[in-house]
């Protein structure tokens, strides 16, 4: 694996190799005094963030120091990208600094897909940490992970994906990798988030989420953009969470053993309720623990592992 | 300037090779010609056709002259066989005045390998609010024929109509670049499968059918005279057919890439696929042949538009949006519609020279290939095949589409009143 571009690019196998090397770097790191693997020693890892992230860069910094890889922070506020300096001119100068791998977060769909074509002379890989509405693939593996550490198996179970499907990179990741990994996906929205085309992809869909509750192994919330509450695509905030809103109510409809996810950040009272987000049905923070484990195997598939790959 | 004959050329195609003599710019003589003191120009049986008129180029002068000048785009369109194109108006400074339409008239007499029209801007500053002096710039010295917003729709019903109304003292034509613009906010691909999947916001076919629909009835109810540019959707086509039965005086043209690419190439992100409109889909692909071939679209303009590197090397959302085509429109053309079987060489004739000039109300080009009639020519050689390399094109840009592709018929020559504008200039 040279670049992690798009989960439509992983297979079932290629996506458990990634799910078993993150279990077994996690095992590996339980109990530990000092959580830190030589790996990665004298390899340079460049976060280059074009829009504001707290977990996922964060998951990716602690990921790369865990395995001592060298790790920089670009952001697009303190770098020359903030004087006009284009995408393509800044990846060149980070190749020609030394970075071993760009992992990239861009507001433009595809960003990741270009950058991996200006870096390939360079020969550094490149992680999409998220491009526009596209995808964002490290956040499908991690859910994946922590679906297949919860539930056992991802493999034929029913797994809805509620809200803003239209604008979001994680539902396009999530139905590629779940698709793969044999799982039965609902996507659950009113029609004006879901888009034109869904029909086509591997995927049920549903404007009602109380019908679907009952048969649901794990239910996946989209946090809903202020920008959309504003943007006519649904008449108010209220009656959103009125049909959409995942309460203590519907979580009684869901199956004892189903879990709730949600990729961050929340917005409790909307589209999930505080109690639902605190209970022990939640596997929220889960995510984000397993988000470190499942970056640190990544890097691994993308920086240690080329020999076995190639 | 010593008469010029062309030995053994088939005029539309068809019938044995003739030759045809040209003298001060006019058709001399069509037949078994033998005569001395002139140039020779070997046709070897190509086709012979009157020269080719584009609706829509954008050259960039003034303005971007870092990525066409009306020289370059003069060159890139003799070569593609033109001997006619009109000059959009959203350069910088915008053509909504007579200053500038003037301008480019001038440059391109200047250059002379083409005839060069200036379209003026509806409203000024393209902004939609306002016409522009259509009348001032209409009977100036660079006698605008076409108006358009190009790149922007006029999108306010009541000026739209007001301009389809005043166009008519004028004798002028309104081009209408239909695109509804609250339904194409930050819209980056065709609204469909593709743009689902790789996550660019959706541009939906019915944003386009909804003006061109609006556009009609406005039309007829104005009794004025209506073009629609680069249409792409298939519901566009239906709507044009059913406009043109109740006597809507509606013409309307498609783009080379619009026969040619879908939105399958976007998988790849390279903003050189960006246009707008967007590539569609393959059936929107076909819905346009065949809108071609039944004259419910009237002709093939280029919408040629050349972009910066640096315009189009970033990532997709900014990108410009646009193409060149003027040196490629031929052979998309042969690909698309002749070898498919869906028209003639009288059919190209009728949709890249003929209907155009009537369009725009050129009375000098796509005539007739008879006795008396101006030599406003081109000759191409049905056989052969060429590899398209932006480099090698004559604009300043290279931002082709067809980057590599084999493409079948070759401009060997295209002559302007007579004059060899491109290709083999005889010794």
């Amino acid at each position: 694996m040279k670049h992690l571009l798009s989960t439509e690019d992983l297979d079932r196998a290629a996506a458990t190799s990634i799910l078993d090397t993150a279990d077994n770097l996690k095992r590996a790191l339980l109990g530990r005094e000092v959580r830190k693997l030589p790996t990665l020693r004298g390899r340079t890892v460049i976060t280059l963030f074009y829009e504001n992230s707290t977990r996922t860069r964060v998951s990716f910094e602690i990921a790369g120091k865990w395995m001592s890889a060298d790790v920089i922070n670009v952001s697009a506020g303190g770098s020359s990208v903030s004087k006009g300096e284009s995408l393509r001119d800044t990846a060149l100068t980070l190749a020609a600094a030394g970075a071993d791998c760009v992992i990239v977060r861009h507001p433009a769909s595809g960003a990741a897909h270009r950058l991996a074509g200006w870096l390939s002379a360079a020969g550094t890989s490149v992680v999409n940490a998220g491009d526009g509405m596209h995808e964002h693939p490290t956040q499908a593996l991690l859910d994946a992970a922590t679906l297949r550490e919860r539930l056992g198996s991802i493999e034929g179970r029913r797994i809805a994906i509620v809200g803003d499907v239209l604008h979001s990179r994680v539902v396009r990741s999530n139905v590629h990798l779940l698709a793969a990994l044999g799982a039965d996906v609902v996507l659950v929205a009113p029609p004006t988030l879901l888009p034109v085309g869904v029909q086509n992809w591997p995927v049920t869909v549903s404007h009602e989420l109380d019908a679907e509750l009952p048969s649901l192994d794990a239910v996946m919330l989209l946090r809903v953009q202020a920008e959309r509450m504003h943007g006519g695509f649904f008449p108010s905030a209220r009656e959103y969470s009125i049909a959409y809103g995942l309460n203590e109510n519907r979580l009684g409809l869901m199956p004892e053993h189903a879990v709730v996810l949600h990729p961050g950040p929340m917005l409790r009272g909307m589209e999930i309720a505080s109690a639902v987000a605190d209970s022990p049905r939640a596997a929220i923070t889960d995510q984000v623990r397993n988000g470190v484990h499942l970056r640190m195997a990544v890097l691994y598939h993308l920086l240690a592992h080329e020999e076995e790959n190639s | 300037m010593r008469p010029l004959l062309l030995k053994g050329v088939r005029p539309y195609g068809e019938g044995d090779p003739v030759d045809v003599l040209i003298r001060d710019g006019v058709i001399a003589e069509i037949g078994s010609v033998t005569a001395d003191d002139v140039e020779v120009v070997e046709g070897s049986g190509a086709v012979l056709l009157p020269g080719f008129v584009d609706l829509h180029t954008h050259l960039r002068e003034p303005g971007r002259e870092d990525t066409e000048t009306i020289e370059t785009g003069s060159k890139a369109a003799a070569l593609g066989g033109y001997t006619a194109v009109f000059a959009m108006a959203n350069t910088d400074p915008i053509a909504d005045n007579a200053v500038i339409v003037e301008h480019v008239r001038r440059r391109g007499v200047e250059v002379g390998l083409v005839d060069v029209h200036p379209v003026g801007a509806v409203t000024v500053g393209l902004k939609g609010e306002k016409l522009a002096e259509l009348g001032t710039m209409a009977k100036s010295a660079a006698n605008v024929r076409v108006f358009s917003d190009d790149g922007h729709c006029v999108h306010d019903p009541l000026i739209m109509r007001r301009a389809l109304e005043y166009s008519k003292a004028l004798d002028v034509v309104i081009a209408q670049h239909a695109e509804e613009p609250r339904l194409t906010v930050g819209a980056q691909a065709h609204e469909g499968e593709q743009a689902a999947r790789l996550g660019l916001q959706g541009w939906p076919a019915a944003a386009e059918e909804s003006i061109v629909a609006r556009d009609c009835l406005l039309a007829l109810h104005a009794e004025a005279k209506l073009h629609i540019c680069h249409v792409s959707t298939t519901g566009t086509a239906d709507v044009l057919k059913w406009a043109k039965a109740r006597g809507t005086n509606v013409s309307a043209e498609v783009t080379p890439h619009h026969l040619l690419l879908t939105d399958d190439r976007l998988s790849t992100y390279d903003p050189v696929n960006k246009v707008n409109p967007p590539l569609r889909t393959g059936t929107d692909v076909q819905a346009l042949r065949q809108a071609l071939a039944d004259g419910v679209i009237d002709c093939v303009a280029t919408d040629h538009a050349p972009h910066a590197v640096q315009d189009k090397d970033c990532e997709w959302a900014a990108a410009r949006p646009g193409m060149l085509g003027l040196q490629t429109a031929l052979s998309v053309v042969v690909e698309t519609m002749v070898k498919t079987g869906l028209l003639d060489w009288r059919g190209v004739a009728r949709v890249m020279s003929e209907r155009p000039a009537e369009i725009a109300g050129l009375p000098d080009h796509g005539r007739p290939i008879e006795v008396g009639e101006p030599a406003n020519l081109v000759l191409v050689d049905p056989d052969a095949t060429w590899t398209v390399r932006g480099a090698e094109l004559a604009s300043v840009a290279g931002n082709t589409p067809f980057e590599g592709m084999e493409l079948p018929g070759v401009v060997t020559a295209t002559l302007l009143r007579g004059r060899v504008t491109a290709g083999r200039i005889p010794a």
